[in-house]
Order: C-alpha cells, then structure tokens, then sequence
C-alpha cells in the first residue's frame, strides 16, 4: 500500500497516533476493575499502529515499531505463560493469582498481580496477530505494485 | 525415585553437547547413568524384599488421579535392574558401533529418553502414567528404528513398529480406564490389592480383550509379530536394548503385573496360553528360516516372548519361577548375541551369517562369548537358559489348560532355537573361512564389554543358582502372587520328562544343522510362501484400504471449491446440530418481541444490511453492508448495558473492515459463476442455517438446566478476582487457561496467514 498522500491525514496521524497508544494502555491497566483489559488495548494499540501505516506507509512502519510484529507474538506468549510460575513457585494451584500492593508517591497503593502480568501477554499478543497479518499484507501488496 | 526415572529425560537434554565435549569415548560418559541406577536399584533390592511393595508418590494432577507414582516391588525392581544393566553396556557398545556416525549427538538424546520411558512403565503405579510412558516408548522406540532415516526401508519398519504399538496403545488406553473405573482407582497397588469383583464386572470382557491388545502388539504375538524383525533396520544397539530388556518386554511386564488382580479369568488363561504358544512355535519355525544373524535372534525374540505370555497364561507356582527365571535368561542371552551379531556386521560388512566362516581364529573373545551366550540360548547345561527352559516345558508339562498342545508347541519351539543358537553361534565362527566384503578383526574394548559381561552372567547365574533364586526370581514370583519362599532353582532335577524333552530336542535339532545348508532353499520358498499370506500382508492390505479411502473421502470432501466447503460445513452443522436440537428440546416457537422501538429499529437496520450484503455487485458495498450489521451488534450490546463488548465489537468491526480492504484490491469483481438451480441451492443452505441459528439462541435463552454460574462469577469478582470487571476477571484470572489457549490460537492464525501471504510473495517472485 502507498502511503495516503493527504497532509491533514498524516498531520492528525501524528497526534492521534501516541495519544491511542497512551489510551491503549490506559485501558489496560484499569482493565481489572472498569471496562477495558488486554483484548481491547490490544485492539485499540493495534488500531493506532494501523493509523500510522495508513498514513505512512510500510517502511516507515516498520521503523517505528523497531522490531519486527511477529516478536510481539512470542513475547506476549511468554509473558503469559511466565504468569503462571509465581503461583507454582509458591506451591499452589498452577494460574493461582497473586496480589502485590505497590506504593505509590502520595501513600496511595497500586494492585499489582499475576492476572494484570497475564493481561499484559494478552495485549502484546493480540498486537502481534493484528501487525502480523495487516503488515504482511501491506507489504504483499507493496511487492505486487 | 522421580529423579531415577527422569534422570534419562534430563541427561537427554545435553547429549549432544556430552557428545561434543568428549568425542569417541561419550558412550562410557552416558553408561555412568544407568551404571549409577542399577547400583541404586539394587541398592533398594533387601529393603524392598524385606518389607514387600512400596509406594512412592509425587502429585501431578491429584484432582484428575493422575499422579507420578512409583511401585518398588520385586517385578518392577527387576525390570529396572535389567533395564538400567543392559542399558549400561548397550550405550558402551552404541559408542564403539557408531563411531564417527553424524547424528551420535542425536542417537544418545532418543536412547536415553526411550531408556527412561522404559523406566517409567515398569516403575509406574499410576495407570495414566504407565499409559503416559507407554506411548512414550512407543515414539522413542519409532525414532530409534527409523535412526537412519535416509533409507526407505528403515523408515517403513519404524511406522509399522509405529502403527501396530499406537494401534495397541490406543486399546490399551481404553482397558486402563476401564480396569481405573472399576477398581474405583488409577492406582496399580489398589487395584492389585482391590476386593472389589473386577472379574464378575460387566465390563470385564472388554476391558481383558482392551488391555490384551494392547499387549500383545507391544511384546510381539502372532498375529501382531510381524513388525519386529523389521524392526530390525534400527542400528544394532537398538535392537539389542528393544528386544533383550526394554519395548517388547513393555508387555510382558503389563501382564505379569496385572495377573495376580486377572490371572483367574478364564478368558486370559486361555488366550494367553494360546497365543503364547503360538508365538512361542512360530517364532521358533521363523527363526531357523532365515540366514540374516540379527533376523534369527529376532525370531528367536519372538519365541521367547510367546513362552513368556504363555508361562503367565498358565499360571502355576512352577510357571510363574519359570517365567521369572526365563525372563532374566533370556534378557542376558539375547543382548549378548545382539551385541555380537552387530560386532560380526560392523567386522565382515555382512549381515548375513551363509557368508560368514571360520572367524573364531580372528575373533577370540567374540567366538567365546557367542558359544556361551548361544548354550544359553538353546538351553542346554549349566548355562541359565538350561534352567528357565527345563521349568518352562515343567510347567507346559502340568499346564491346565491346552493340555495336549502346548507341550508339542514347547517342543517344536525347543529344537527351533537350538538350531538358531547353532546358526548364530557355530555357522560364523568355524568351518571354513569365508572371504567378507571386510577383513574382519577383534572388536574394540567398548563392543566387548557387553557381550562378555552378559554371556559371563549368563553362564556365573547357571552354576551359581541361589544368586538369581533369591535376588530376582523370588521377589518377581512374590510381586506375581505366587510363592516366593517355595522357589528352588537347581540344574539338575534327576531323569524327568522334562530332560527327556530336552534331550529329544537336542538330537532334532542337531540333525536339522547339519543338513541346514542344504534345507536352506526349501525353508526360502516356504517362507516366501507363508509371507504372503501371513499377518504381515494383511498389514499391508489395511494400510492401502486406508490410504485409498483416505484419497476417496478427499477428493469429495475437499475438491477445492470454496462454495462446496462452506455448503458441507453449513449442512453438517444444520443436521447434527438440529437434530439433537429437535430431538432433545423440541422447537421453541415463543418468538421474543422487541420491547423498545429503539431495538427494533436497530434489528431492522440489520436485516436491511444483510440483504443488501447478499445482493449487491460491488464487493466493497458488500463489506460495509457486513460491517453496518456489525455495528448494529455492538449497538445492542451497548444497549443492554455490556459496555466491554460493545468496545470489543467495534473494535473488531474496525479491524476486519481494514483486513477486508486490504485484500479487497486483489480480489477481481464479483462475476456471476454459478447458475439459477445453484443459487437456489445456497439461498435454502443459508436460510437453513439462519433458522437453525435463530432457534438455538432461542433454545439458549428459554432452556436452563443449570444455575447460571454468571450469578457465581458476580459475587466472588471482587472478593476472589479483586476487581470490579466481571469481564476481565474471567478472562484474566477464573478462567485464565481458556484465554491461554486462545492467545495460542491467535497467535497460530497469525502466524498462518502470514506465511500464507509470504508463500504467495515468493511464489511470485520465483
């Protein structure tokens, strides 16, 4: 695909691109206790690096993401299954969660746990399937023009 | 003891880097192992003789009673030893005979995982984890056959060895659960030791004929014999370790171990006897057939293996201290003439024993210790193989069952693996010297070690009797059911029909080697006769009804046209789906009415799109069309207040719309292909699957036979799952496996469609 050549496409590209990100993460880490989670993060990441391809095409893509999508797969996949070890380590129901009360500045507390740990895999690996195929597509067709 | 047996799985894991860092000598590096393990086995031997059967358990999945337990009694134990001995030597000689082999690295990893499997069946008292082992042995032992994987042949043999042993495996795996399910345990202890009535249960045919089957394809019966002297395409040590002590030695030990809890069925005395015997006498005719050293002693396995199904069969006091000291012997003999068969193919370049004379000039040791091995063999004084066959025809003498034939099958079988002892141990050996495509010389240290020490064995065990009475042969009898301070071995029992049987053998069989080179012709034809219609054709017969069948049923259900596809999927959905639909519920005909006009409108917003999705001619209206009803679902569901599948459906809709267009530009615009009668055709399909979907949503809503368990996930979400999103805490935590499994499958959709679009990038580029 060659890049939209429009200039308001690309100019509000660059500003909805990182603020869809922030959000997808946003979403993310409220996920547990307000609508959100890693499925949908995921969905929304995938949906602003799909926004930055459509404006800048392939190469340029690419170059943001830094690392190939498919490491997205493999490294969400890890991090799911890494989720689980707590739980064995400490002798209990293998996917048992664990709960973490993190301090933060202010004398607030932040819950810290397996499951977020495990939406976390969800998130990179939802990302990495969507990028996988949507670029791979792409760039088929970059190879067929 | 779930170290000793995962010890093999974990010394796998680095063999190619052990093979690498020590070169030639990695053989006696991985014999440290099995060496340490029968040190500690037999370390455990008093202790376990002293106090009888022990338990060890370690909990795997404790809810499901699978569980890595570990039954140390005086069958297991013996089995271990064997395996763990043998094994010892056999990595030694695997090291000498494939010196400089490419894949040594490769051979190491898949022996000493089979070694472990192997250790693990013997050792297991879960059934599910025998079964577990098992199959493992089953693969391990697939991998070693086809080790040379280049040649034709060895591939063929290891998916015979491959199919016959699943094939069985899998009816094992029914007669387990089963036997589990009636003695109301997976554990063999309890169910050894159960009172329940396992043999006036209704299941008990089946679950008998189940685990038989199972078995004997593992251990070799006739008709199912067939695969291991093909098996014999796998390098030497391999078949040494497969036939003397470990795979098919996997069925008898089943069976030994389940006689005590089904040794008084009817059923299995009768069977096992029978089809004992006759292995036991086929196995004995095949082997004098063939000239090929490792084809002789693998028939000579086979026989074997049929004694001993048949020495459990009868199941007498003399057949049980029969069967355990048959066991040993043979386990000794036959690795040794294993070993030495491979020592003579690496030596002369032949395998086939008519080519081979008068070597025992050149090979000493090798001639000694064949002589010894092979006495042993033929059962004759004062080698331990005299022993075990002396109380095997003594217990064919007062079998209760069969009672006319076995003793004929016995004594046919007898002079069958005397002249076979004689083919191994005399034909290469003396006579006149035979040129060989090598000039043949003494094997190197690592190939003797085995032979040696097993043919010496073989022949210290012979004279000095109470060694095996009361350190194998006892214990294995006690964990048989049997007797075990009754057990008296002793070379000679004064002048009895069993020496006279013996003696008549001896005559036989030695007429037979003398005129062998002569019979030799005769016995070709006659094999070549029987092989084409034993059981091994009708392998071959089911394998190409399977493949042609298999061809069939693709070329119908798969002819590449997607139409075809999505017609046979809707149609066997509607159908299966419908009739345990109709059948069980009955057809919900209370049609629910929208309650605000808002819904309703929404409804009808879809119902519009998806006309206009089916009949319009541009292919991108048709993707909005389809997505507008998307939306419109993501409508509802924000309408009955699921905002987190609202968000998800839109989201989706979004990234599929992106996918569709994507794609939309290499696909060429909608052409009319198919005519009127065919579109009809589709239009029924389609509303048939509609309808189906409309009653089952209506079914689902109407038809409850269970408490919802959403009332169940609301009230423990916050107190178990802290968090407020029922959503999300299913996912992420209650039911954290089901979202595992589905990023998997995410990830392979992927990963598939990505390689689908890169084989079509390089196909066009090539």
């Amino acid at each position: 695909m060659r890049e939209a050549n429009t200039l308001i496409l690309r100019t509000a590209a660059l500003l909805l691109v990182p603020m869809q990100l922030l959000f997808s993460v946003f979403l993310l880490l409220r996920g547990h206790d307000e609508p959100g989670g890693g499925f949908i993060a995921g969905l929304v990441a995938s949906g602003a690096v799909v926004l930055f391809l459509f404006s800048y095409g392939v190469s340029a893509t690419r170059e943001l993401l830094r690392v190939d999508p498919r490491d997205f797969l493999g490294v969400g996949l890890l991090i799911g299954l890494a989720s689980i070890l707590p739980s064995l380590i400490l002798g209990q129901p293998a996917m048992t969660a664990q709960w973490w009360q993190i301090p933060l500045p202010g004398g607030d507390y932040y819950k810290f746990s397996t499951p977020l740990i495990f939406d976390v895999g969800v998130y990179l690996t939802v990302i990495g399937s969507i990028l996988t195929m949507v670029v791979g597509l792409s760039e088929s067709e970059e190879s067929d023009a | 003891m779930l170290l000793a047996v995962l010890s093999g799985f974990i010394l796998a894991l680095f063999a190619p880097l052990i093979c690498r860092v020590a070169g030639d000598r990695c053989g006696w590096v991985f014999a440290l192992l099995p060496a340490t393990l029968f040190v500690w086995f037999a370390w455990l031997l008093p202790e376990v003789m002293a106090n009888g059967a022990q338990v060890v358990r370690y909990p795997w999945f404790p809810a499901m009673e699978i569980n890595l337990d570990f039954l140390i009694d005086g069958l297991s134990l013996m089995f271990a030893l064997l395996i763990s001995g043998i094994g010892t030597f056999i990595l030694i000689y695997a090291g000498g005979y494939l010196k400089g082999h490419p894949y040594l690295g490769r051979f190491y990893v898949v022996m000493l995982s089979f070694m472990a499997s192997m250790l693990g069946v013997v050792l297991s008292d879960n059934l599910v984890t025998l079964f577990v082992f098992w199959e493992l042995t089953s693969i391990t032992s697939y991998l070693l056959i086809g080790f040379e994987h280049e040649d034709v042949k060895a591939r063929a043999s290891a998916l015979q060895g491959l199919f016959v042993t699943v094939a069985g495996g899998l009816a094992l795996m029914a007669g387990l659960i089963m036997l589990g399910t009636m003695a109301g345990s997976y554990s063999l202890n309890d169910v050894l030791a159960s009172d329940a009535d396992l043999l006036g249960h209704e299941w008990a045919v089946p679950m008998l004929l189940c685990i038989l089957a199972g078995a004997f394809t593992k251990s070799a019966q006739v008709p199912f014999h067939f695969w291991l002297p093909n098996a014999m395409a796998a390098p030497t040590p391999v078949s040494a370790f497969l036939h003397s002590a470990t795979m098919v030695k996997a069925g008898v030990y089943l069976l030994a171990r389940l006689n005590p809890a089904l040794g008084e069925a009817e059923l299995w005395t009768l069977l096992l006897s029978f089809f004992g015997g006759l292995t036991m006498f086929t196995g004995a005719f095949m082997a004098i057939t063939h000239t090929g050293a490792k084809k002789v002693l693998a028939y000579s396995t086979i026989m074997a293996l049929g004694t001993l199904v048949m020495l459990i069969g009868i199941g007498t006091h003399y057949a049980l201290v029969a069967f355990a000291t048959f066991l040993v012997a043979h386990s000794l003999y036959k690795g040794a003439l294993f070993m030495i068969a491979g020592i003579l193919d690496h030596e002369t370049g032949t395998k086939d024993v008519a080519e081979m004379g008068g070597l025992a000039s050149l090979m000493p040791v090798t001639s000694v210790a064949a002589a010894v091995a092979a006495l042993s063999l033929a059962g004759l004084p004062p080698l331990l193989g005299f022993v075990g066959k002396e109380l095997m025809f003594e217990a064919v003498l007062d079998a209760p069952a069969w009672q006319m034939l076995l003793p004929v099958l016995a004594f046919g079988a007898g002079i069958g693996v005397m002249v076979a002892a004689g083919i191994i141990a005399i034909k290469p050996f003396y006579g006149k010297r035979l040129e060989t495509p090598k000039h043949p010389h003494e094997a190197p240290v690592s190939m003797l070690a085995g032979p040696v020490v097993l043919a010496g064995l073989s022949l210290l065990f012979g004279v000095a009797l109470f060694i095996p009475e009361q350190t194998l042969v006892a214990p294995v009898v006690a964990s048989l059911g049997g007797a075990a301070e009754k057990v008296h071995l002793a070379l000679w029992h004064g002048i009895n029909m069993p020496l006279i049987l013996s003696l008549g053998c001896l005559v036989v069989a030695g007429l037979i080697l003398r005129f062998w080179s002569r019979l030799q012709p005769q016995l070709d034809v006659l094999r070549e006769g029987l092989g084409r219609f034993g059981p091994e054709a009708g392998y071959f017969r089911i394998m190409e009804w399977l493949t042609r069948i298999a061809t069939w049923q693709t070329r119908v259900l798969q002819n590449g046209t997607m139409g075809n596809y999505m017609i046979t999927l809707a149609l066997t959905t509607v159908g299966i789906t419908g009739f345990t639909l109709i059948t069980q519920y009955g057809v919900p005909l209370r049609l629910p009415v929208p309650d605000s006009g808002f819904a309703a409108g929404i409804a009808l917003l879809m119902i519009v799109s998806a006309f206009f999705a089916t009949g319009t001619v541009s292919r991108l209206g048709s993707v909005a069309a389809m997505s507008i009803v998307g939306f419109a679902v993501a409508l509802i569901f924000i309408l009955f207040s699921a905002p987190d599948l609202g968000i998800t459906q839109i989201l989706v809709e979004t990234l599929t719309v992106i996918l569709l267009v994507l794609v939309l530009f290499r696909l060429p615009g909608f052409t009319r292909m198919s005519s009127p009668l065919e579109r009809w055709r589709d239009i029924i399909v389609a509303v048939m699957v509609g309808a189906l979907m409309t009653v089952l949503i209506l079914a689902a809503t109407e038809v409850q036979f269970f408490e919802p368990i959403s009332a169940e996930h609301v009230a423990r979400s916050v107190s178990d799952g802290h968090g407020r999103n029922i959503v999300n805490v299913i996912l992420v935590d209650f039911r954290a496996l089901d979202t595992l499994g589905e990023m998997f499958v995410l990830a392979l959709a992927a990963v598939g469609v990505y390689s689908m679009i890169r084989l079509k990038a390089e196909d066009q580029t090539a």
